[in-house]
């Protein structure tokens, strides 16, 4: 594939060395430009957490710190209770996740394998859920978790937010192209739905699942709007609510402080999707074409 | 013989319809109470009079609907819900065609690239509005320096009226960039290798090649992106909430974040109902374009 382009660009005699390395080394150049314009606010932020407050407000501002220092992490983590916004970030991003991934594995079963009246009028219920976004229902949602003395609990961060109905449809795609052999042949073999769900079809579906289980981590973990309405003390804050006040408070005060407190939220999330990168974005574009 | 069989068969089917009414149910009741409740509850809502700190409701018909739509700001509210999704969405719609064409060449480190242009996109908007209104600083930001190289001073983004909504796109549309260039590579991969190889045949230049195969065979997967991006500035909040607090004045307030302020800074939640409400019919009907745009793909497939 990559051979038979460069081939295709030669037709002409006197260009045909010249124009592919042309072209490749404009190529390059703009893929270098890319890196550096998505990736200098990165860097920036990275930059200004290593400076002293004195560097970050005298001009000429510097491009590389020029007293590196490590003051702006401890002061960043004790603006704030940091550690209790990491606890309060991972039960609810893992609470949230293990729900989603659960409900969303249950109904993708029993929506592609089992026999019910109106089968399909109930997958159009779950469908139909996808249209009507989160954010409409802010008011009545609080209401409801007011009146069910959930404010400022976890249950009142996860559970509204635990039911899904993108993920049901991913799984159910990826039960349904399984092949069906393999499931049938359990089925001779005397094993009942639970074990068939459990023992044939989530090994069998793992990446799928996996991938779903990605997107519904990064989307819990980033969450704003909803822990926003929903909490309202200090200690039951998460990481991005934390990060907002603490600018709020710090305000145009420290920026260094801000950014090191910044990158406090912003690596555990890179390093996970370099990690599994390739699940993420395969599953973003798969979801994308074939739906 | 076999009216027995029949009764087998049917224990069988109940047993399932009960396995799936367990599997199911949870889903569905945690649906049916945070998402189609609601829903309906906001169509109440928007009826009465209601400051729902206290416990006093009163019944008023359309008079939310009539002092909303009433306001001035209102329609400015519209109109900047309107040019943020157009910007944005115009904005990366094109960047991110131009990026996963050069994505898409034999260049080597080229997923190296898309790591890196895609990262913004699981980064928290809240965080990222953050550090841009570090970047946007109009003595000490990134933005200030970088313009300084070329001799002009940076304006004062957030604090401008006429500046605040292009910082806003700005920002937004780099977060999301990676997001369109991944679907948009993926849908290059989608077209047909044959395609290629016969406009070369046929003696088709490059620049033929890109409109008469390349652009037709992207357009399913451009169609897809442009809806759902649209629908996806609807419900930007993070980056607007921190960056600018919807303002300055109401520069940068669009439905969504006029729906918070209006539910959890006056509580008003008649009006806010209203707002939900609106938001919701402009959303539906895009997706109805979307799914009859869908059907019509394959029924012509």
């Amino acid at each position: 594939m990559a051979l038979s382009e460069e081939i295709t660009l030669t037709p002409t005699l006197e260009t045909s060395w010249r124009t592919p390395r042309l072209w490749r080394f404009a190529g390059y150049l703009a893929m270098l430009a890319t890196v550096i314009v998505i990736g200098l606010p990165v860097y920036w932020t990275v930059s200004a957490a290593f400076k002293t407050t004195g560097e970050i407000y005298r001009l000429p501002v510097t491009w590389f710190p020029a007293e590196p220092t490590l003051a702006n992490f401890p002061q960043a983590w004790n603006a704030a209770p940091f550690e209790r916004y990491y606890l309060n970030s991972f039960l609810t991003t893992l609470g949230g996740m293990a729900a989603e991934v659960t409900l969303a594995i249950m109904s993708a079963y029993a929506l592609a394998f089992l026999r019910f009246p109106r089968k399909q009028l109930v997958f159009l219920l779950l469908l139909a859920a996808l249209m009507i976004p989160v954010e409409i229902t802010i008011v009545p949602n609080y209401l409801t978790v007011a009146r069910l003395g959930w404010i400022n609990t976890y249950a009142g961060i996860i559970i509204p937010g635990a039911a899904i109905a993108y993920g049901t449809f991913l799984l159910r795609q990826a039960f349904l192209s399984l092949p069906y052999e393999v499931i049938e042949a359990a089925r001779v073999d005397g094993a009942g739905h639970l074990r068939i769900m459990f023992n044939v079809v989530m090994p069998m579906a793992q990446p799928a699942i996996v991938t779903m289980a990605l997107l519904s981590m990064v989307a819990k973990w980033n969450d704003f709007l909803w822990p926003l309405i929903v909490t309202n003390t200090t200690n039951m804050r998460t990481l991005p609510i934390g990060i907002f006040w603490l600018r709020n408070s710090e305000g145009l005060i420290n920026w260094g402080v801000i950014m090191a407190g910044s990158l406090f939220l912003i690596i555990p999330v890179l390093i996970v999707f370099l990690m599994v990168q390739r699940y993420i974005v395969d599953g973003i574009a798969a979801g994308a074409v074939k739906g | 013989m076999l009216q027995k069989q029949t009764r087998h068969v049917t224990m069988r089917e109940r047993r399932e319809w009960l396995l799936f009414a367990l599997l199911l149910g949870p889903n569905l009741f945690l649906f049916g109470l945070f998402t189609y409740w609601p829903l309906l509850y906001n169509f109440y809502l928007s009826f009465v009079s209601w400051n729902f700190l206290r416990p006093r409701k009163r019944f008023v018909w359309f008079e939310n609907y009539a002092e909303v739509f009433s306001q001035p700001q209102f329609w400015t509210i519209v109109w900047n819900t309107a040019i943020f999704a157009l910007f944005s969405v115009g904005l990366t719609l094109l960047i991110g065609l131009a990026l996963a064409l050069l994505l898409n060449q034999p260049l080597r480190y080229r997923n190296g690239a898309r790591a890196v242009l895609f990262s913004p996109v699981i980064m928290s908007g809240a965080v990222v509005a953050v550090v841009w209104s570090y970047i946007f600083d109009p003595r000490y930001g990134l933005i200030d320096q970088l313009l300084g190289l070329i001799g002009l001073s940076s304006p004062n983004w957030l604090g401008d009226p006429a500046w605040a909504m292009p910082a806003v796109i700005m920002v937004y549309v780099w977060k999301n960039l990676g997001y369109a260039v991944v679907i948009y590579l993926a849908g290059l991969q989608g077209i047909p290798r044959e395609l290629y190889d016969a406009a070369r045949v046929d003696g088709a230049a490059p620049w033929d090649r890109f409109w008469h195969v390349t652009l037709p065979g992207l357009s399913p997967v451009a169609f897809f992106l442009s809806v759902t991006s649209i629908l996806a500035t609807f419900q930007a909040f993070d980056i607007i909430k921190v960056l600018t607090n919807g303002g300055p004045v109401i520069a940068t307030t669009t439905l969504i974040f006029h729906l918070y302020d209006l539910g959890f800074v006056s509580y008003n939640a008649g009006e806010a109902g209203v707002i939900a409400i609106v938001l919701f019919a402009i959303m539906l009907i895009l997706t109805i374009i979307q799914l009859r745009y869908l059907e019509q793909r394959v029924a012509y497939s």
